[in-house]
């Protein structure tokens, strides 16, 4: 009863109405009203606000990666037309070729669906969501309200990035990042006209969204943690999630800062980011004077830096958790990774310049974020081999979401390395802008992180649906889109090394670049292949929710933690009954000759201890 | 048609890979999950050692095939790139060695300790020494990356060599504006609202002071001299551009509003390098490395690497942009006899209008 004390305590705020709730379902079932609004549309439910991010998330991933479709196209056959684009896209592909400035709107909102809506909200949105309450055993989120919120502010913000790609000139085209003077002159480029000031407004939503969601995250670990549930014997996957919430907390309001000064700049004259500009088209000199654009790349990158861990944390903790559940043994150095986690947490706050080394950065400041960043490495490094420990004299299981997992380290270990490279200043002066960082932060932070989210999927579905996917189909996705994300973003670092730069159009001018011809309709072709793979995986996803097998057992995988003692299809408020009480951390596999202990069962009486 | 005939037959192919998919899974329920199960166990464990084989080779066949491609083989055209080249190949040693340690353990555990039936896993939480050792190790290794990195990158963001030739480059949508100091060898102050396209000056030099007298201003090409170190001063007009310098190894923002610099020694004429590359029409090409609008890709460059002997002669040809602004006051035209007084009356009016900040 204890904990149903705190749970109201803690619900209280959010309105009774929750606290009710919560108490229907402790009495068993949960039969009153629930509207196809309040159960489907603005749902508080921790649940179905998962599936609600996910799901949005995965028709944001597709329309972007139909857009790197697109581009790679003209990428990969830069003088073929293709009549068909003319009919889908009309004035941005003329006589069936992509224009410059679709290129860029294309590779732009790419670029930013695909950080935001794609990785940060599709995947600390849904499964931070999904699996807090679960795993710490609460009934929901500190405030569902909120939690509500956050979605519906996520929504809003997809919305009118949506509707930005309709306007008469075009999207915001000036990169994800977008850099002023670029990003705060319509002069300058159509795309930084009506575009960019939508693009400005959803990614304000955007971040007022995940400061919704990161307050939740953060109070509803703090404090809703079942009875016997210490910190240290959280799952690894609650750790990554407080600590990407925290970053997120933390940065997203710099950015916001870094926005609304953008926002004065393009409409209120003042000069923070602008000076000494000659604007060409108009030929017109600008009346700003004394501001500085390199204050915006700081601003944006100190969210930029961390926010590329605030999609890669989410990712780690369920790799850890999935690889020792189907291991079928503890994850190797617990508490090394919760303190790599927490060590990689506060470097990422300290590391942003190294995305500045040439921007005329004093070289002794460089110097410094050439150190931090490559402290970075460090921790990196511990949970890489404290992973491959973990898979050491286990007992492997394949299931779709362990080979995901492992396909995850494989990459963020690829990825990683070269981070090395770039971290270095010196080496960066060579490297930087060029596709040696595309294939570098595609690996790492894409497709690591994809994996990430494709293993949490998999191996939470039979929790999130009731029903199982189909196997067959998830091991067709796995191995092709390894294969293929390899041979995408492999050959890319010999581009980079030739200093091919990113963000180039065509390369049919250039004597230095254009021998890359055939190797880029090689990727092009690759890239077509992997985007169509991923719709087994959308197939799969939707067919299993309705005809997927059934799950009959209430622990499918054998795991230890506390999701997996709520019923099949567990109502609003988790726990028919009272909420289970926590005797041990959750990585009990194998210990003593017994193939798993969950959290909830006592310490036996000769049990050797740990945790 | 084609497009349609292409959409279909895609469509077939998932269909059949569904439908595949779907028996297989009724397979698997006659057959009891549990030999189902053990069946793609197995089938993904051999897997993962078929992917790290193939993976491996296609590493080395990728290598072989693209290495040529980049810049390496040609080696570096600057002395500060040759440290560059070496930085790279250190960090690839130890980067390499890391790589295949960890991916060959990763694949080959993976297949190892595929699921057993008697298989007993080993209970191991934790080992403090394992674990000291992989934080040490790496920081060891980064420790010398950053010493060898560190040394380097204060040798190239050091002051230019008092004996550099000085060139300013101005970046603009989209292309690059070069100037030279001239006979006095000082670049001459500028001011961006002094800019005038119509009137041949399209950096904003103040003609006010003397020392823009003499400044070359050319779109052509930039002239740099072999073995001599050469400094660039580095603005740009509009918006942030990058001179991107991949042959000689570097790199610098140009910033509206904040100029930056950048030196480096070229050890190739542009000749020699036609040469050392067989490449007929190998050129020195700038790139804009930093997004710009969307003309960037097209904002291409060049840099004429040449001896002192050819630098001096082109410098000679060249005309100071004073006189293109004031086609009158140039020596050449002065020669001329139909200098009337009305004409030298406008002339007088567009200076004053020039020189006003
Ligand atoms: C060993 C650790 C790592 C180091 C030392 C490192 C270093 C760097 C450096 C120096 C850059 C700037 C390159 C340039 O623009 O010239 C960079 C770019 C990037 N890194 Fe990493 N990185 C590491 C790991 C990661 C991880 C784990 C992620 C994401 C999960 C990541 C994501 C990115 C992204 C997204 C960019 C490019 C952003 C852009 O310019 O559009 N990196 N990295
Ligand atoms: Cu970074
Ligand atoms: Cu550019």
């Amino acid at each position: 009863m204890s904990t149903e004390a705190v749970l109201h305590a803690n619900v209280g705020t959010a309105g009774a109405q929750d606290v009710h709730h919560a108490h229907d379902a402790h009495h068993g079932d949960h039969h009153h009203h629930e509207s196809f609004i309040s159960k489907y549309v603005f749902s508080m439910d921790h649940k179905m606000i998962a599936k609600q991010f996910l799901i949005t998330g995965m028709v944001w991933a597709v329309l972007g990666g139909l857009m790197s479709v697109l581009f790679r196209l003209q990428l990969g056959y830069p003088d073929s037309t293709f009549p068909i684009l003319e009919d889908l896209l009309g004035k941005w592909a003329k006589g069936g070729r992509i224009s410059a400035e679709a290129y860029y709107a294309l590779v732009t909102t790419h670029g930013t669906v695909l950080v935001f809506f794609v990785l940060t909200a599709g995947l600390s949105g849904t499964f931070s969501n999904f699996l807090i309450p679960l795993q710490v055993g609460a009934r929901d989120m500190a405030s569902p309200f909120m939690n509500m919120l956050s979605y519906w502010f996520f929504f809003t913000a997809s919305v009118i990035m949506l509707s930005s790609i309709f306007v008469e000139t075009g999207p915001f085209s000036g990169g994800w990042t977008a850099y002023p003077p670029l990003s705060a002159l319509g002069d300058a480029s159509p795309g930084s006209k009506t575009g960019m000031d939508l693009w400005l407004v959803s990614m304000a939503l955007f971040v007022v969204s995940s400061l919704l969601g990161g307050l939740n995250y953060i109070a509803t670990v703090l404090n809703m943690r079942t009875k016997g549930m210490s910190m240290t014997r959280l799952p690894l996957t609650i750790w990554a999630f407080f600590f990407t919430a925290v970053l997120g907390v933390l940065s997203f309001p710099v950015l916001f800062s870094g926005f609304i000064l953008l926002i004065f700049d393009r409409h209120f004259g003042t000069s923070f980011y602008l000076s000494d500009i000659f604007v060409a088209s108009t030929q017109q000199a600008l009346p700003n004077e004394g501001g500085s654009a390199i204050l915006y790349q700081h601003l944006f990158w100190f969210l930029g830096h961390p926010e590329v861990y605030i999609i890669l944390l989410p990712a780690m903790g369920m790799a850890s958790e999935i690889l020792s559940t189907n291991a079928r043994k503890p994850i190797f150095g617990y508490m090394a990774m919760v303190a790599s986690l927490f060590a990689i947490a506060v470097l990422a706050f300290l590391v942003w310049a190294h995305h500045m080394f040439v921007t005329g950065l004093n070289p002794f400041l460089g110097s410094i974020f050439v150190l931090l960043t490559l402290l970075i490495a460090i921790p990196s490094a511990i949970k890489v081999f404290n992973w491959l420990t973990t898979l050491w004299r286990g007992n492997i299981r394949f299931t779709p979401g362990m080979l995901f997992a492992i396909g995850f380290v494989s990459l963020f270990i690829s990825g990683g390395l070269t981070g090395i490279f770039l971290g270095n200043s010196a080496l960066d002066i060579h490297l930087h802008d060029t596709y040696f960082v595309i294939a570098h932060f595609h690996i790492v932070m894409g497709v690591a992180s994809m994996f990430g989210m494709f293993a949490g999927v998999y191996h939470w579905y039979p929790k999130m649906y009731g029903r199982y996917m189909n196997n067959t189909l998830a091991y067709i996705h796995f191995w092709v889109t390894l294969v293929g994300a390899y041979l995408i973003f492999w050959p890319m670092h010999y581009q980079g090394l030739a200093g091919m730069p990113r963000r180039y159009y065509d390369y049919s001018v250039w004597e230095s670049f254009k021998h890359f011809t055939e190797l880029n309709r090689f990727i092009s072709t690759v890239a077509m292949v992997v985007f169509a793979v991923q719709f087994l995986f959308l197939i799969n996803f939707f067919y299993s929710i309705w005809k997927g097998r059934k799950v009959t057992t209430q622990n499918p995988w054998g795991a230890t933690t506390l999701e997996w003692t709520t019923p099949i299809n567990p109502g609003h408020g988790n726990w028919p009954g009272e909420i289970p009480e926590v005797h041990r951390w959750a990585y009990d596999y194998g210990k003593d000759g017994v193939e798993y202990i969950p959290q909830t069962q006592k310490i036996g009486e000769n049990e050797s201890a740990h945790h | 048609m084609t497009t349609f005939l292409i959409i279909a037959v895609i469509v077939l192919i998932f269909l059949v890979i569904v439908q595949i998919a779907k028996a297989s899974e009724y397979v698997s329920v006659l057959k009891g999950e549990k030999v189902a199960q053990q069946q793609s166990n197995k089938i993904n464990a051999f897997l993962m050692i078929a992917f790290l084989v193939l993976g491996l080779i296609g590493v080395y066949i990728c290598n072989e095939m693209y290495y040529k491609d980049t810049l390496f083989p040609q080696g570096s055209a600057s002395v500060q790139g040759e440290k560059v080249d070496s930085m790279f190949m250190i960090t690839t040693a130890v980067t390499g060695i890391v790589f295949l340690i960890t991916q060959i353990l990763l694949f080959v555990f993976a297949y190892k300790y595929q699921e057993k039936e008697n298989r007993k896993v080993f209970y191991f939480p934790h080992n403090t020494t394992m674990e000291y050792i992989w934080t040490g190790i790496p920081a060891i290794a980064l420790t010398v990356l950053v010493a060898i990195g560190l040394r380097n990158w204060f040798e190239f963001t050091s002051e230019a060599p008092k004996n550099a030739i000085v060139v300013e480059i101005t970046g603009k949508q989209f292309g690059w504006i070069y100037r030279y100091g001239g006979k006095d060898g000082i670049l001459g102050k500028k001011y961006y609202k002094n800019i005038d396209e119509a009137g041949s000056n399209q950096l904003g030099q103040i003609w006010d002071d003397e020392a823009n007298h003499d400044d070359v201003v050319t779109t052509q090409a930039m002239y740099i001299v072999k073995d001599r170190p050469a400094k660039l001063v580095i603005n740009s007009r509009d918006v942030i551009h990058d001179v991107g310098l991949p042959h000689f190894r570097m790199k610098m923002d140009a910033v509206p509003g904040i100029p930056t610099t950048l030196w480096f020694t070229p050890k190739y004429t542009t000749k020699e390098m036609k040469e050392r590359t067989k490449n007929p029409n190998f050129q020195y090409e700038i790139s804009c490395d930093q997004m710009c609008g969307n003309g960037h890709y097209s904002m291409k460059g060049l840099v004429e690497v040449v001896t002192q002997a050819e630098y001096d002669a082109w410098l000679a040809k060249q005309k100071p942009n004073y006189y293109a602004a004031f086609p009158d006051k140039d020596p050449s035209n002065a020669k001329q006899p139909a200098d009337t007084a009305a004409k030298s009356a406008t002339a007088q009016v567009v200076l004053a209008k020039k020189t006003k900040i």
